[in-house]
């Protein structure tokens, strides 16, 4: 494939597109799905079928068009009028409606904050593209940012342009992403790896699903720059195989991206070399967690081990390898396009670009959004995310998932970036993000995140797992009524204990949710002990003493 | 590697044993992809539950013979990840969502609503062996919480009364 076949691809596509007068784009992604977004997706190619409409309009599945407590979402263009809640009752009147404007009754509004306060970059073609045709992905510019990479730049200038963007890990810890780069290309190894973790582990988090469903080949492209940029000839994706559509969508990605010549020898008639090839996790929380992911792929327990060595240096197999996650990947193309100073341009000071988030929980407008990093929580919550369902009370946002924290009330105008959200004792995390509203006990959100620590600990170290066995079951007594002054004493003894001494970032960050609790919320905790009385109404007090 | 030789035929043999069946050629054939090498286990593993619903422990000793690792090891690595389960699934299955998103809208009085229907608790079968009750820790559908999968079937904004009635009809089904 040279960039010439690549623009001519690009055109016929672009053409073809624009030889139907209206393009009828269907959410396939897993939200919508969900609710039989393949089945309306089916009646409107039945039905332009019955009309005899097949020349003027085109029915296409496309990835995630974000609003996902509106789904099945339903896109026409070019007129830009998106449908929510589509049922195969409605495909009739949908298609009557197309020349004569919106249908009043589905439309969503254009102008909602939802759309309107968002920037998409990582999700440029989500919603756009089908995400299982390669010749989509090639009309949105797909694939050119890796032929620039590879015939008009060193290695060093691709690692020089992603260390000047400023960008940063989106797996949780927001390390920067070009010194990780810049570390694996300076080891001296014939064999190298390049390893993209999707292992999206977090519950509350579906970011990385959306994208490897809705845009696989952003991914596999991100990772074949990577792979030049540090001298790697292989690569591996650890998904979950708790998401069979995203496997099956990356596979099929593969085998289109090997067939052009994307990915294999001689990449774009250069010397360059790069096969990507898919592993399933098991379901294990800690494997999201850099060494114990690289044991996991090697086909052995998913533990952690010590760190340095750090990957960069002795990783898969003991070869120096490079581990990003799917967000921080999806993010190199248009980087490598647009340049580092226009990235560099977007965000705050020290966090630059933008966050996708899986905004879920009490708010209106679920699903999932892109915001330039430092937009406020307000601004989140209350215009993207439409306010609190049944226009009830906000107490508290938890980002970072079990590894994170809750941002109170009083935090609501906090600029969402790395430093601002370690300050009030959460992280960025992945960028699940979970609203809370007065109906929500803190109590029992931070026993819900250690019963889930507890049970995911590897069991390597004893921190870790004695700790969060033993932090479980005080808050356990606190939630079930029997909790006593001294157990809060103890709880946070324990927190401090399990958060300094434990080998793994899941052992270190467990006790999270439970001193920002603590940090916020401490008036919830004290009625549990001193009053016996849940203020939300979730805890059973008492329940414990008659089971006992 | 003299010394190896002979498992490695043994291995060989039990392979053109279990040719023949249609289920185990696909289990062979993850195996053969990958060079029968050590690290193809969690891999071969995903397709023998895929196959067969579970880990049986007879499997278990034929992975570890062919791929040549200590059947210790495959039992660790089997019994350490969730996804792996040692015992037949239930004619249906109803996973519950228990991701953050779905806990704080009620997955928790699901659960309580399903246990006291069918009298079992998460990860167990029906005596009957018509129904298994999973949990999962996300299903990434938080937009539509709260989230079961029933048969395979993601259902989202689900209400423990529509759970029950399909739980009914599955006890029906089986009956009749």
């Amino acid at each position: 494939m040279t960039l010439d076949e690549i623009r001519e691809i690009a055109r016929i596509e672009a053409d073809r597109e624009e030889g139907y007068r209206h393009r009828i784009n269907v959410c396939v992604a897993a939200g919508c799905l969900s609710c039989q977004s393949a089945s309306v997706k089916e009646a409107f190619e039945k039905e332009i079928a019955k009309r005899g409409l097949e020349n003027w309009c085109r029915v296409k599945g496309v990835g995630c068009l974000g609003l996902c407590s509106g789904g099945p979402l339903v896109a026409i263009e070019p007129a830009g009028i998106l449908y929510h809640t589509v049922a195969v009752s409605d495909v009739s009147d949908v298609l009557e409606a197309l020349d004569d404007g919106p249908l009043d009754r589905l439309v969503c509004s254009g102008e909602m904050p939802f759309f309107k306060r968002q920037k998409r970059i990582v999700l440029e073609n989500c919603g756009r593209i089908d995400p299982e045709r390669l010749e989509d992905y090639i009309a949105a510019g797909g694939y050119q940012a890796l032929h620039t990479a590879l015939t008009r730049m060193s290695p060093e200038e691709i690692t020089r342009e992603i260390e000047k963007s400023g960008l940063r890990g989106r797996g949780g810890a927001g390390f920067p992403t070009g010194l990780k780069w810049s570390t694996v290309a300076k080891a001296d190894n014939e064999t190298k790896f390049v390893i993209c973790n999707a292992d999206e582990g977090d519950p509350g988090a579906f970011m990385d699903r959306s994208v490897l469903e809705s845009d696989p080949h952003r991914v596999l492209e991100g990772m074949a720059i990577a792979a030049r940029a540090v001298g790697a000839n292989h690569g591996f994706i650890y998904v979950r195989a708790e998401y069979p559509l995203a496997v099956k969508r990356l596979k099929k990605a593969i085998a289109q991206a090997e067939h052009a010549g994307f990915l294999g020898n001689n990449i774009f008639h250069t010397p360059f070399r790069f096969d990507i090839n898919v592993r399933l996790g098991a379901g294990a929380f800690v494997c999201g967690e850099e060494t114990a992911l690289i044991a996991s792929i090697e086909g052995k327990l998913g533990r952690p081990r010590p760190r340095p060595p750090y990957p960069a240096e002795a990783g898969l197999w003991g070869y120096p390898t490079l581990i990003n996650n799917v967000e921080t990947l999806a993010n190199i193309v248009p980087i490598i396009r647009e340049g580092s100073q226009w990235f560099a341009g977007i965000g705050t000071e020290k966090s630059k670009g933008t966050k996708v988030f899986a905004l879920a929980g009490r708010v209106n407008n679920t699903g999932l959004i892109e915001v330039p990093m430092g937009t406020s929580l307000r601004e989140i919550v209350f215009e993207i995310g439409g306010g609190i369902k049944e226009g009830k009370q906000f107490k508290a946002a938890q980002t970072g998932g079990p590894s994170g924290g809750c941002i109170p009330e009083h935090s609501l105008d906090l600029p969402m970036d790395y430093e601002s959200l370690a300050q009030v004792g959460s992280i960025m995390g992945s960028g699940g993000m979970i609203v809370m509203d007065e109906t929500s006990c803190m109590v029992d959100v931070a026993r819900y995140f250690m019963e889930f620590c507890r049970s995911e600990s590897c069991g390597k170290c004893v921190p870790c797992r004695v700790g969060t066995t033993q932090i479980h079951e005080l808050l356990g007594k606190i939630t079930n009524g029997t909790g006593t002054a001294e157990d809060l004493t103890k709880l946070e003894e324990l927190c401090d204990l399990v958060k300094h001494t434990s080998l793994c970032g899941l052992g270190q960050t467990a006790p999270n949710p439970v001193m920002s609790t603590l940090r916020h919320f401490r008036e919830e905790y004290r009625a549990h002990i001193e009053d016996r009385f849940c203020p939300a109404g979730v805890c059973r007090m008492g329940r414990g003493k008659e089971g006992e | 590697m003299e010394a190896l030789k002979p498992i490695a035929m043994k291995a060989q043999d039990e392979t053109s044993k279990r040719i023949d069946d249609p289920r185990w050629r696909r289990v062979n054939r993850v195996m053969r992809l990958h060079g029968y090498k050590p690290n193809a286990l969690i891999e071969t593993l995903h397709m023998v539950q895929d196959t067969f619903g579970f880990l049986e422990l007879e499997t278990l000793k034929y992975v570890a013979q062919t791929l040549q690792v200590p059947l210790s090891r495959v039992y660790a690595v089997a019994t350490f990840y969730h996804f792996f389960t040692l015992k037949p699934p239930g004619r249906h299955t109803c996973v519950v969502c228990m991701g953050t998103a779905c806990y704080i809208s009620g997955a928790a009085n699901i659960i309580g609503d399903i246990e006291q229907s069918l009298h079992i608790g998460p990860g167990e079968t029906t005596a009957d062996g018509a129904i298994s009750l999973v949990t999962a820790r996300c299903l990434g559908s938080c937009g539509l919480a709260p989230a079961v999968v029933l048969d395979g079937e993601i259902k989202g904004k689900i209400t423990p009364a529509e759970i029950l009635e399909t739980l009914e009809r599955w006890k029906t089904d089986d009956a009749g």
